[in-house]
Formats: C-alpha cells, sequence, structure tokens
C-alpha cells in the first residue's frame, strides 16, 4: 500500500509541487541581503580590522619597542627596530606591518603591555599596488591619530572583560 | 503594403520591382522577428537573475541603472553583459578544429531563430504560413543538437566531450517523447498548420485548449521542453559541478555568448510552442468583452511569459538529476505514457458519434 500512494505521489508530481510552492512561497519572502555600501552590519567593539599605534593624551606615543607583538605575530608580519633616545627612554625607529602577509588573529593587541597596538573597526582599505599594503609607524600612528575617539570607546567598553 | 510595392515596381521596373519588393518586405518581417526576441533573451537572463534571486531571498542585480534612471536599478545589467562579451576575446585552443569551432556557434544560433519562421503571432501575422509547420518545428528544433555536438568535439577537450555525448543522448531521448506529445496535437486539431491547431482549440474558453484533453501530453511536452533546452534541472550536458561547462568549456567572448542565446531563444520558442499548442496561442481564456478587448498579441506574450516563468521556478527549484535518472525518465515514463495517451486519444476519436455524446467529450473531439 505504501508502495502505490508512494507511486502516485511521485507519478501525479505530488512531490514537484510541493518543492515549487515551497521556492514560490520564498519569492514574496523579504530579502535579507544587506546593501553594502548603504547599509552596514552591526560591528562588535572587538572587531579586529586595519592597525593603528596609539599616543598618551600628552601626544607622546605609547611604544616602547618590547618587541612582544614582533615575537607573537604568528604570520611573522611585524617588523620593528629601536633605539634609546637621548632622554634615555626607549622607542621604535621601525614598525612595520605588512598587511597581505597579516591574518588579523589580534595577538599583537593582546601581548601589548601599553595598549600601543590595536585594531581598529576599519575595514574598507585597499592597495592599489605592491607595497602599498605595508604600513609603516607613520601611517599607523596616523591612524591612530584619526580614530583615537572610536579606540578609546571600544577599549573601554571592552575593559570589563579583560 | 499596395503603395510600396508600387514604389518598387516604379524604381526597378516590373520584374525586378516584385522581387525585390518581396525581399525587402520579408527582410522587414524578419528584423521585426528577430530583434525582438534577441531583446528577449537578454532580458529573460535578467529576468533570470532577478527571479532565481527573489526565490533565494537575495535581490539579484541591482547595480546597473538604465540610462541612469535611478527606479531602473538593475534593469541595465543584460547591456552591460553584452559589451563585456564583445569586448572579450574569442580564444580558440590550439589543438582545436579551428572551421569546426568556429562553425559550431552558428549551428547553434541559426535552427534556434529559423524555427519562428513559422510561429503564428496573431490570426493574420506569420512569416511564412506553411502547411507542414509542425514538421518544420521539429526538424528545426532536432538541428540545434549539431551545434553542440561540433562545439564538444571541436574543443578537443575531454569535458566538452563528454557534455556534447550527453547532450546527444538526451535531446535525441527526449526528442521522441516531444514528439508523441505533438502527434496527439495533430491528432486533435487534424492540421500541422500551427495556425490552424490555435484555431482548432477556439470555442468558448480555455476548456477548448488543448491543455484539458491533453494534460499529461503537456505535461510531458513541458519537461521534454526543458530536457531538450538543456536547462535545469536536466542540464547534465553543462553541469558545472561535475564536467566544468560541458560543451562550451573552451568558448570566450562573443562565441560563448552565440550559445547563450541559442539556449536562450530555444527555451521561448519551446515557451512559445507550448502556448500555441496547448495553451490557445492567441485566444483568450474567455471568449468575453473584457478578454477580447486585448489583442491576442498580448495573450501569447502573457502564455510564453507564464511558461517562461515556469521554467525559472523549476530551475530555482530541482536539484539536478542523475543521468541514469534523465535516461530512465525520457524512455521508461514518457514514452509509454505517450503512447498510451495516443492509442487512448485514437480510440475515442473513432468512437461512433452517439456513444462520444454519453461523455462529455463533445466539446474537444
Amino acid at each position: 500500500m505504501d508502495r502505490i500512494k508512494k507511486f502516485f505521489s511521485t507519478f501525479l508530481l505530488f512531490e514537484l509541487l510541493k518543492g515549487m510552492a515551497v521556492t514560490g512561497r520564498y519569492l514574496f519572502k523579504p530579502k535579507i541581503t544587506v546593501h553594502f555600501p548603504e547599509e552596514k552590519t552591526p560591528q562588535s567593539p572587538r572587531f579586529r580590522g586595519l592597525h593603528a599605534l596609539r599616543r598618551y593624551p600628552n601626544g607622546e606615543e605609547r611604544c616602547i619597542a618590547c618587541k612582544l607583538c614582533e615575537a607573537v605575530c604568528p604570520a611573522m608580519a611585524i617588523t620593528i627596530d629601536s633605539e634609546q633616545r637621548a632622554d634615555g627612554t626607549r622607542r621604535t625607529t621601525r614598525y612595520d606591518i605588512d598587511l597581505s602577509k597579516c591574518i588579523f588573529c589580534g595577538f599583537c593587541e593582546e601581548s601589548c603591555p601599553v595598549d600601543s597596538i590595536v585594531e581598529t573597526r576599519v575595514l574598507e582599505y585597499h592597495g592599489e599596488k605592491r607595497g602599498d599594503l605595508i604600513y609603516t609607524k607613520e601611517m599607523l600612528l596616523a591612524i591612530g591619530d584619526r580614530y583615537e575617539e572610536q579606540i578609546a570607546k571600544d577599549r573601554e567598553a571592552d575593559a570589563r572583560y579583560r | 503594403m499596395e503603395y510600396f510595392q508600387q514604389q518598387f515596381i516604379a524604381i526597378f521596373g516590373a520584374e525586378w520591382g516584385v522581387m525585390l519588393y518581396a525581399f525587402a518586405s520579408n527582410m522587414t518581417f524578419i528584423f521585426a522577428i528577430v530583434i525582438p526576441l534577441l531583446l528577449g533573451v537578454a532580458y529573460l537572463t535578467f529576468a533570470e537573475r532577478k527571479i532565481i534571486a527573489y526565490m533565494q531571498i537575495r535581490v539579484g542585480p541591482n547595480r546597473v541603472t538604465f540610462f541612469g534612471i535611478p527606479w531602473l536599478r538593475g534593469w541595465g545589467q543584460p547591456i552591460a553583459d553584452a559589451v563585456k562579451a564583445i569586448m572579450k576575446e574569442i580564444v580558440i585552443p590550439t589543438g582545436a578544429n579551428k572551421f569546426l569551432f568556429v562553425l559550431a556557434p552558428v549551428l547553434a544560433i541559426m535552427p534556434a531563430l529559423a524555427a519562428w519562421a513559422v510561429i503564428p503571432f496573431s490570426p493574420e501575422l506569420v512569416l511564412a504560413d506553411i502547411n507542414a509547420g509542425l514538421l518544420y518545428i521539429l526538424a528545426m528544433t532536432s538541428m540545434g543538437i549539431y551545434g553542440i555536438i561540433i562545439a564538444g568535439w571541436a574543443s578537443n577537450s575531454k569535458y566538452a566531450f563528454l557534455g556534447a555525448m550527453r547532450s546527444a543522448a538526451q535531446v535525441v531521448s527526449y526528442e521522441l517523447a516531444m514528439g508523441f506529445a505533438l502527434v496527439c496535437v495533430l491528432m486533435m486539431s487534424q492540421s500541422l498548420n500551427l495556425g490552424d491547431i490555435v484555431n482548432g482549440q477556439q470555442g468558448g474558453s480555455f476548456l477548448n485548449w488543448y491543455l484539458i484533453p491533453l494534460f499529461p501530453m503537456f505535461l510531458v511536452y513541458l519537461i521534454s521542453g526543458v530536457a531538450e533546452t538543456n536547462r535545469a534541472p536536466f542540464d547534465v550536458a553543462e553541469g558545472e559541478s561535475e564536467i566544468v561547462a560541458g560543451f562550451h568549456v573552451d568558448y570566450s567572448g562573443m562565441a560563448f555568448t552565440v550559445f547563450f542565446l541559442a539556449e536562450y531563444s530555444n527555451m521561448i520558442l519551446v515557451a512559445t510552442l507550448t502556448s500555441i499548442m496547448f495553451l490557445g496561442g492567441w485566444l483568450p481564456p474567455i471568449d468575453m468583452a473584457p478578454f477580447t478587448m486585448i489583442p491576442g498579441f498580448v495573450w501569447l506574450l502573457l502564455k510564453i511569459a507564464f511558461i517562461l516563468f515556469l521554467f525559472l521556478w523549476f530551475r530555482a527549484t530541482f536539484p539536478r538529476y542523475r543521468y541514469d535518472q534523465i535516461m530512465r525518465l525520457g524512455w521508461k515514463v514518457f514514452i509509454p505514457i505517450t503512447l498510451i495517451w495516443i492509442v487512448l486519444l485514437g480510440t475515442i476519436m473513432q468512437l461512433p458519434e452517439s456513444i462520444r455524446n454519453i461523455f462529455p467529450l463533445s466539446i474537444w473531439f
């Protein structure tokens, strides 16, 4: 009996019609696509995007050239050179991040003892020729200056979970 | 019309004038069919992308505007695609047979366009009102397979060759079922002329269309039509997940686009034939005031659009058939059904008038 039932439901295209009813219903459902440049999906404060180097409120750069980030970086994307400045503090002379190597794991941010290297929410950046994605210290500091307000707010929002 | 003929005779003389006038008027008619057809193909691709996207709760192409009109977002997409295809290089593989490689797309599109010659768009609007129209259509749709086989052979690639083999076997098997389904239509209408087939369905309402008495044949024809045009779920000839793109894997640029045009104009052709043979062509669904006011051509277009929508709906719904399942469906299901229905139909038609009138069959036979 079951076999006869199955035969008729197949032979009379009942199963196919049921499938078409499903797609037919979906034709009129509201569409879930996010229209990217006009609409954006919400981001977490922990979003790991483009890197930035931060400064203290008095304008002094935070980075003390401890090279923990360079050591922890699994993609070996960070290169740091340092020297002793006239006032006796150790600072970087070179801080390069090769964003074409970076895997955006966030380890550099985690390892930093002075919250200097951070990852911002910026995700829309690009390079037009080879080498454009190697960000130098000046560029990273500039990004930090530009987004400092957002960066500080995100750190504060996340502080109680750290 | 008379006026133009007079002009031609005045310019070229009696003998040449008549000939040239016939040539010019036919060419005009041919262009009047082919250009809207190709535009229809372009926008069919757009409709396909949009409808399938909507069924998958996406939005589909919506960026390219048409002449910058903001509410026509996406409508420029087919034109942009065409421009892109024209710009691209046609790469001919080193090992390919150059002559056949170039010939194949031409052979694919030629029958797809030529078949439109006998399609009646309204009672008087038909390019070639020949009596063997149905046979001509069958011949032309069968010719299309040569383009595919030659493309697969000339590419000198195993994927293309596999696609061509699959496509050849599939189209030949479904051609039979399709032919048998059309035999039923021609038994009902007693004519091979497409105009007469539509006129045979006249009689008041959609109940007189061959859709009702030949409903199983309608389904067989529709499904065979999908298989015949190598559309999903019967698209094993292309089968992008199995054999890359099948027979046109080595084609690029405009040569590829010509195959594309052939496939889509075949789709429109099958939809047109289905609406002519089963859905009463240009006839309105009910022969009453508000419906008869709309010209027959519009009714035909609406029916074609509906069948095409079904094609797209099938593609959005069904997964691809396995190859042996396609063959089983063609040979072991469709051909027996059509044969049984032909015998049944013949028996009913041969019954004496008095017995036939007992059953409510008299409106069809």
